[in-house]
């Protein structure tokens, strides 16, 4: 196997074990009513991880239909046997290690954009930086926390129960936009926007690119579900093959969506649930005083796709 | 029929705003669209699986979880309160763009704070309020409602718009996997973040014009109604 290969899958097969030590909590949890199911979605995630890429790939496929039953069905739930940290505890201890617990979160962002810059020097991927500056920035955790080494795998499960069957939603909705490519879907969204514009209007293509990223955010109430039907439908043939520099144009796609995510009431733990929490008279309190800076980021976002991405 | 093949657009539409499990909206929309198109059952698993592989690169976020569950069990969102609360005689717009600097600058290096019910609900909001209380006395509801409004504003401003600074958000991976996916290689986690550093300054210098504003509002209704 190809050296950047292995590294890739040297760090998938982590996340697949991560996947499975979520697996055993469910499965040990007797109280838990779905912890079979619950257990199931994670085992099967862990497969596809770690021995998906050396079988067939339709059973990677049918392992997806699986989880997405499991999801539907409202069968993936927490187990209650988490070791959750103590408030008392997690107080006690700021006040003894102090400004020191910033630096390993720092480190990680910080190691990953240096290493970043070391493996293109040895023409490696740069996506191995995160698991390498992860796994630094965990050394540097345990220094300074003195944590007994359990809480590596016991904390890295108990945050990724917490963020659930979502987790996985980018690398499934990124496969989703692989899907429309291939039934052409992005032609027709392509076609149907050619027949409107002026042919070959770079600003039009850009203005209508983050525009519509904005627009279906405001549909979805989420971003991320945007950006692979827009990109592939507007982005690419509207922006980045009139010479748009796709990273420039990928990167300000995505944020041109949030300012969409501002404006909807149906990206509700952002804009509505904290308004209940603040006890707002008006519900809308919060996407009403987010609203004229959604606007002028929007405009901000075609000027500066317009002159740095061509 | 080409204008069917948008029924997986649609479905993903639907599905989303309709609240149904987003996992299995987004299978059922690939699904529907693969056998629109005239694919097979067995093609679309194959495209399925195979993408789904090699778009594993937007789960990498996965890998820094052990470090910030360490770190969150060992008090770093205490430290962070503690850091906050030490803002004192400012403004309440002073308040809220400091905040949303603060909420901005961790969001880029990967700390996530736990948002609003742990940040503006305890914290940012009650500090916002009690500068126009110490600054113009009683304040009326509309406008206890307006700095609920815009406490929640610079904790959404932060969070969204400087997180993909950071190489392993999963909003970083996506853009990557997406457009690496869509035959464009020279897009890598490395160069999506340092491109989205534009946008992360540029909404905090927004988020101080905005919040500047406020001040005014505040000055001119509730400083006015003092006088008159």
């Amino acid at each position: 196997m190809e050296t950047n290969v292995l590294i890739g899958e040297i760090f998938y097969t982590i996340i697949g074990i991560i996947f499975i030590i979520c697996g055993i909590f469910a499965l040990n949890d007797k109280e838990l009513k779905t912890r079979i199911p619950t257990a199931i979605f994670w085992f099967l995630l862990a497969f596809t991880f770690i021995v998906g890429p050396h079988i067939p790939r339709w059973i990677t496929g049918a392992c997806i239909l699986i989880i997405a039953a499991i999801t539907a069905l409202n069968q993936v739930r927490q187990p209650g046997n988490l070791d959750i940290p103590k408030p008392e505890f997690s107080r006690a201890s700021a006040n003894k290690i102090g400004n020191k617990i910033f630096i390993p979160a720092i480190a990680l962002a910080v190691v990953a954009v240096g290493v970043a810059y070391i493996l293109v020097a040895l023409k490696l991927s740069t996506n191995h930086a995160i698991g390498i500056s992860a796994a630094i920035a965990l050394g540097i955790g345990f220094l300074i926390t003195k944590a007994p080494a359990k809480y590596a795998y016991k904390d890295g499960a108990r945050l990724m129960i917490n963020v659930g069957p979502v987790g996985i939603l980018p690398q499934l909705l990124a496969a989703l936009g692989a899907l429309f490519t291939a039934a052409g879907v992005g032609t027709v969204i392509a076609n149907a926007v050619a027949s409107v514009i002026p042919e070959g209007s770079r600003f039009v293509g850009v203005a209508i690119y983050c525009i519509g990223m904005a627009l279906f955010t405001i549909i979805m109430g989420n971003g991320f579900a945007a950006f692979s039907v827009i990109t592939v439908g507007i982005g690419i043939p509207f922006v980045i093959m009139q010479g748009g520099n796709p990273v420039i144009v990928g990167a300000l796609g995505l944020t041109a969506g949030y300012c969409g995510t501002l404006l909807t009431p149906m990206a509700a733990n952002f804009n509505i649930m904290p308004a209940a929490l603040l006890e707002t008279k008006d519900k809308y309190a919060i996407i009403k005083s987010q609203a004229p800076f959604a606007l002028v980021l929007l405009v901000i976002h075609i000027f500066l796709m317009y002159f740095l991405a061509f | 029929m080409e204008v069917l093949k948008l029924i997986g657009v649609l479905i993903v539409i639907l599905g989303f705003a309709l609240k149904r499990d987003t996992i299995a909206t987004v299978v059922v929309a690939g699904l529907v669209t693969g056998l629109v198109a005239g694919m097979t059952p067995m093609e679309i698993l194959e495209v399925l699986g195979n993408s789904f592989i090699t778009q594993r690169t937007a789960t990498l976020f996965v890998l820094t979880l052990p470090v910030i569950g360490i770190c969150e069990r060992y008090g770093l969102k205490e430290k962070a309160v503690d850091f906050i609360g030490g803002i004192k005689g400012a403004t309440t717009g002073k308040i809220l763009s400091i905040y949303q600097a603060i909420r901005a600058a961790a969001a880029a290096f990967s700390v996530r704070l736990g948002g609003h019910p742990q940040f503006v609900r305890p914290l940012i909001n009650p500090m916002a309020q009690a500068a126009s209380e110490a600054k113009y006395g009683a304040v009326d509801e509309k406008t206890v409602d307006m700095i609920k409004g815009a406490s929640a504003a610079s904790e959404n401003f932060g969070n969204f718009f400087a997180q993909n600074v950071f190489m392993g958000a999963s909003g970083t991976l996506l853009i990557v996997s997406t457009l690496v996916e869509q035959g464009y290689a020279e897009v890598t986690a490395l160069n999506i973040a340092m491109w989205s550093i534009p946008v992360a300054v540029i909404s905090v210098l927004l988020g101080i014009v905005k919040n500047h504003l406020l001040d005014r509002k505040l000055a001119v209704t509730l400083g006015g109604k003092k006088e008159a």
